[in-house]
């Protein structure tokens, strides 16, 4: 580290004099010095150090940041401005706040074949139309907006990219968290996706209006997937018929699917080709809960999980960085690592607020990216080494074989977990929602955790809400959900999969193409498959579409459900620093093509992912395709 | 909680900015005048404006001559290189081929060498006549502190830094993009010609979408027909060790 001596610059002379103003603010002079912002002689350091140790330091908003700036890698040095915290509340269904997706007539009705005279941007027909006819119709359009993240007078709305309900014509305004479709299994619906966009050169710096919505998750035909190469344009519309179905119908359990299989937190992006990070960081992402006969949103009912929306709250996370010079989001376009921000959003809102009342809670997080892990605790701070455990029921969409009581849930780009937190006896208290996992670049976290307290504090809960019944199951009295499928039936293909940098992204050696089809999957067969991180520095959310999987082991060890819960059936696999997953796979109903990829949006747009497909004939055994 | 003032946070982001990071503009630095536009702001972090010298022995500026109002791509190779860059270069000629008409004309191919001391420009002209390179796509050389300026503006680095140390791991992904459009985007080079070209396209005039739509879909098909195209692409030996 070169230490900057003898001639100062005017600009490094006022932040000496903001030494003084930095030790008023409660920094003292052993924190500058702890932090390299200042050298033992009392002199600052050069400015690289300086501002990554500001970013460090800035606890108003970020505490594990974001910026390695411009001392590694690509990343640029561009600092958000201070946000005051906790000024908004956070956005929930139970108010309003943010929109639940309602149904409308669509005209032209649909059709099985792609309507391209009327502008359909589809080139595959509906498999499963006939079979399972919607029964209920939306509309959504992806347009431009500003949206306010935060009260603070200080920021400016955000031009965004976002979902407004119904059709252009209806003309609503964006949503960012795009609305919350709420459905139920056996229920069919049908997505009308318009793409009103503003033309290139209307992109605020970064995004291509020219898109394909998936819904991640979902038990979907291929052509309504929402697949990378599927996108389309300007003034297009997408018709994606979602059947809402449990894997097995159309084979292992026929008629009725096996409801094991059953996912109820999943969640809708774009996944333009080489521009996923831009758009969805642009704020083209969503959510959608599927309900059942066991899940009801009612917890009188089922397996009495609290109720939808009053006491099951969504939440959304994700990182942004303010640019100074112009006061909107920033993304940086260049970076290879990964993307990070230093302002943290839930649901739309910077570091906003929830009130609760002293009763069971079902909150489903969910981490959009770009590039952040997430491990999120609950924090109160005037007792910090309290424990305050809560109980995880789910990884991504689908319930555990029951409850465990965890400190901690530890969530990667895509990945969703649902837990059970319980302010009985809590009034009066504040928690945080505080996110404790050390990560300064997009590589992925170093493994560390700060202490309590310390971390990024995204959320604040204040138990002041009024006494309410609670008629939810206390989740240490539920002893099952629905269990898991069996693991033994036998495999048709065993594969391996290397996630791998080598001066690009690459899965097996290999490049993607929309095109390439590297392996072929026999239609309702098993499959075992071994998913590999080559790599130390870079962490890879593999996230394989359509089909849950099934962890049997993680590092040769079976997944442990403590501290960390990796037992359980995934749609992501979380690739740590050198890890190994060896999954099983179903690859059930229907056919056609979708991808495994990282989820750091960032890989995936360079490269980091490889096209399959479910075939009734010419399926191979590729083992390393 | 640590609470830092808006001048504070003004005068460390500029110091960051002072000291050579690519920080905030000017302009802003100094707490003045509007917002700059965004093209503008990726100018300033991207596009450092450095003089080059091409293959040819011409002089250019970088962002002036290179890339303002221009629909680009941009990679970096070195003469020396055993493993990447002549496969990639070699690939890059199908795709220059691929696009024929497009290159040269309002599309423009820049491949910047990371080894600038060795690759001169008379280095660099014959390596490009050993590819048979065509017109429109230019090898750059110039000062090494400005190369490596362009190199981390343009995001061939790498936050690991054993690996940043290796040339070989800059040579993998080609940009593309479209400055007034303000569109970027990357693809590894040894992507399939087709692919690679479909990428490139990605960022350019929307008035040509039907028009690229079809040249792909051409090449596509040339592609599938072809019989001397049925042998597949040497698979690259590299020694990189994985990080």
């Amino acid at each position: 580290m070169r230490l900057l001596k003898y001639r100062l610059t005017k600009r490094q002379l006022d932040v000496l004099k903001n030494r003084q103003e930095l030790i008023k603010a409660g920094i003292s002079r052993r924190d500058l010095l702890k932090l390299g912002l200042m050298t033992s002689t009392g002199l600052l350091v050069e400015g690289l150090s300086v501002s990554r140790a500001f970013a460090q330091t800035n606890t108003t908003v970020s505490r594990s940041t974001s910026q390695s700036c411009g001392t590694r890698g690509s990343s640029l040095c561009v600092i958000s401005p201070p946000i005051q915290p906790f000024l908004d509340l956070l956005p929930t269904p139970r108010d309003g706040t943010w929109r639940i997706q309602t149904p409308i007539a669509l005209s032209p009705a649909p059709t099985v074949a792609p309507n391209t005279a009327a502008g359909e941007g589809r080139t595959i027909a509906h498999q499963a139309f006939t079979q399972f006819p919607p029964q209920k119709f939306y509309g959504i359009t992806q347009k431009a907006g500003a949206l306010s993240i935060t009260s603070d007078p200080t920021i400016a709305p955000q031009n965004l990219w976002g979902f407004a309900i119904g059709t252009p014509e209806q003309n609503n305004p964006i949503n960012v968290p795009g609305p919350l479709y709420v459905e139920h299994y056996n229920v069919p619906i049908l997505v009308r996706n318009y793409n009103r966009l503003p033309p290139e050169g209307q992109n605020g710096g970064f995004g291509k209006p020219s898109v394909t919505t998936h819904l991640h998750n979902g038990h979907t035909p291929s052509e309504s997937d929402g697949n990378p190469c599927n996108y389309f344009e300007i003034g297009q519309f997408y018709d994606q018929h979602y059947p809402n179905v449990y894997a097995g119908i159309n084979s292992t359990h026929p008629g009725t699917g096996d409801i094991r299989e059953a996912l109820h937190t999943l969640w809708y992006h774009d996944h333009r080709v080489d521009f996923t990070a831009q758009n969805t960081y642009k704020g083209l992402a969503g959510m959608y809960l599927l309900f059942n006969d066991k899940d009801t949103g009612d917890e009188l009912t089922g397996f009495h999980l609290p109720s939808f929306p009053q006491y099951d709250i969504p939440m959304v996370f994700n990182d942004k960085v303010i640019d100074p010079s112009t006061g909107q989001i920033f993304f940086d376009l260049f970076n290879l690592d990964g993307v990070l921000g230093d302002r943290f959003l839930v649901n739309g809102k910077v570091q906003p607020v929830l009130h609760v009342s002293p009763r069971r809670y079902r909150f489903r997080w969910l981490n959009t990216g770009p590039s952040r892990f997430y491990q999120f605790f609950l924090t109160d701070l005037t007792n910090l080494s309290a424990n305050n455990t809560f109980w995880q029921i789910s990884t991504d969409g689908n319930l555990l074989d029951k409850p465990y009581q965890v400190s901690s849930s530890r969530v990667s780009v895509s990945e969703r977990v649902d837990v059970i937190v319980d302010f009985t006896g809590k009034a009066g208290k504040t928690f945080y929602i505080e996110n404790r996992l050390v990560q300064s670049d997009g590589q992925g976290p170093s493994g560390g955790l700060f202490a309590a307290g310390q971390g990024d504090r995204l959320l604040k809960i204040v138990v002041d809400g009024p006494v309410v019944n609670d008629n939810s199951q206390n989740p240490a009295n539920i002893t099952a959900f629905y269990g898991f499928p069996n693991t033994t039936d036998a495999v048709r293909a065993t594969r391996t999969f290397v996630f791998q940098n080598r001066g690009d992204w690459e899965i097996n050696e290999k490049i993607f193409a929309c095109d390439d089809i590297r392996f072929r999957v026999l239609r309702n067969s098993n499959e075992k498959w071994t998913i590999q991180n080559e790599g130390r520095s870079w962490h890879h959310p593999a996230h394989i579409h359509f089909e849950e999987f099934q962890t049997l082991s993680i590092n040769g060890q079976a997944p442990a459900t403590s501290p960390l819960v990796q037992k359980g059936r995934k749609d992501v696999a979380r690739l740590e620093s050198r890890d190994t997953h060896v999954v099983y796979f179903r690859f059930r109903d229907f056919v056609g093509r979708y991808p495994i990829h990282c989820h750091n949006v960032v890989h995936e747009d360079h490269a980091m992912m490889a096209h399959w497909e479910i075939v009734d004939t010419g399926a191979d055994t590729n083992p390393r395709p | 909680m640590i609470k830092i003032s808006r001048r504070a946070w003004l005068g460390m982001a500029g110091a960051a900015a002072a000291a050579g990071v690519v920080g905030l503009p000017p302009l802003q630095r100094e707490g003045r005048a509007a917002p700059l536009p965004p093209r503008e702001l990726i100018r300033l972090r991207n596009f450092p404006n450095v003089v080059l010298t091409t293959h040819e022995g011409e002089q250019v500026r970088f962002y002036d001559d290179l890339i303002k109002g221009k629909f680009v791509t941009i990679n970096m190779m070195y003469s020396t290189c055993k493993a990447t860059c002549p496969l990639t270069t070699a690939n890059l000629v199908r795709v220059q081929k691929l696009l024929a008409d497009r290159v040269g004309r309002d599309l423009f191919m820049y491949s910047i060498t990371l080894d600038p001391k060795q690759d001169t420009p008379e280095v660099l002209n014959a390596y490009a006549k050993t590819f048979g390179v065509g017109k429109g796509w230019k090898f750059l050389t110039g000062k090494p502190e400005d190369i490596e300026r362009l190199r981390r503006r343009l995001g061939f680095a790498w936050a690991n830094q054993e690996m940043d140390k290796n040339k070989d791991f800059h040579t993998g992904n080609l940009r593309y993009g479209n400055e007034p459009l303000m569109l970027w985007g990357a693809v590894p080079g040894m992507a399939e010609p087709e692919w690679v070209s479909e990428c490139i396209l990605f960022a350019d005039w929307p008035q040509n979408l039907q028009k690229d739509r079809q040249l792909i879909a051409q090449a596509k098909s040339r592609r599938a027909s072809a019989a001397e195209r049925a042998a597949p692409m040497t698979p690259m030996t590299r020694d990189h060790e994985h990080h």
